[in-house]
């Protein structure tokens, strides 16, 4: 009897994918999230003078930062929602990536300045 | 032949760090590729899943040095204000790029897509090293999970090139100097 194929045993696909699903959705907010704050922060003075978290730095200090606590906080809420859980895993992806592309798309100033 | 402190900074940030994390991020999609998703290799070893969990482990530790250092070392000194009157903007490259129509759109657009885009970088390869240290080989039969931490990974393998294409013509039309200078080598004399 042959040994089982590692990348194929039982074992291996029945493992949970919610724990990469909370990773994945969560990066995909941060992107999305990065762009909103970069927008938000260069609109309002208010959250412009805000957001400078350290001076010479200005306000990308702080959308930076805010962008990455938010970010781990629902990777944190997700990962302890969905680590047991096979979640459906298509939604997630198109939530994901579409977050992403407009996070790449809303950080390019002709089309941030829209805003 | 001297360098100024400055310019070493902007050396480790951009051709160290950077160029690094964009010459990595090229082999590691070669070997995702190869490893998850071609057909052609159907088991993966423990040795090469140990092996890609540290490479991009490694990955995203110098994607996350090459934002810290861009945003708290180098952008400080790039967008420095010069005092009322200044006529020479050497030392001030933001002013010196916008006092120019010729070379304003390398800030305007260059600089302010390349200071936030490039924070994408380290956000996706963060998550792709703890996918890939979560699930390891069971991406091979996570087909959906796998392909959607792959587009992470080109996208930070896009947003790198981006933000390292715009740091170099920006450092180029107006170069972050200034600081002690670092003697090298002594130039032979004549």
């Amino acid at each position: 009897m042959s040994p089982a194929n590692p990348s194929t045993s039982p074992k291996v696909r029945d493992f949970p994918n919610g724990g990469g699903a909370a990773a994945v959705l969560a990066a995909g907010i941060a992107s999305f999230i990065v762009a909103v704050f970069a927008i938000l922060a260069d609109n309002i003075p208010a959250i412009k003078s805000a957001m400078i978290f350290y001076k010479p730095t200005g306000p990308l200090s702080g959308v930076t930062t805010c962008a990455i606590v938010v970010w781990l906080l629902v990777w944190l809420i997700l990962h302890r929602q969905w680590q047991d859980r096979m979640v459906a895993m298509g939604r997630v992806r198109a939530a994901a990536l579409i977050l992403l592309l407009l996070g790449v798309l809303l950080t390019f100033p002709p089309i941030a300045d829209l805003f | 032949m001297e360098i100024t402190t400055r310019s070493l900074w902007t050396m480790i940030h951009g051709m160290g760090f950077g160029a690094l994390y964009l010459m990595a991020c090229s082999g590691a999609l070669v070997e995702l590729h190869r490893k998850y998703v071609s057909p052609l290799k159907p088991a993966i070893e423990i040795e090469d899943e140990r092996f890609l969990r540290i490479y991009l482990a490694l990955m995203a530790v110098l994607a996350w040095l090459t934002v810290l250092t861009g945003a708290y070392i180098i952008y400080p000194w790039y967008r420095a204000v010069p005092p009322v009157g200044t006529a020479n903007l050497a030392a001030f490259p933001q002013r010196l790029l916008l006092s120019n129509p010729a070379t304003s759109g390398w800030h305007s657009i260059g600089m302010e897509w390349k200071e936030h885009i490039a924070w994408l970088v380290p956000i996706s390869i963060t998550m792709a090293a703890a996918v890939f240290a979560r699930h390891g080989r069971n991406l091979k039969v996570q087909p959906e999970l796998r392909s959607t931490v792959l587009s992470f990974v080109w996208i930070s393998l896009i947003a790198a090139g981006i933000a390292g294409f715009f740091g170099a013509m920006i450092n180029k039309n107006a170069p972050v100097e200034g600081g002690a200078a670092i003697h090298i080598v002594q130039g032979e004399k004549r």
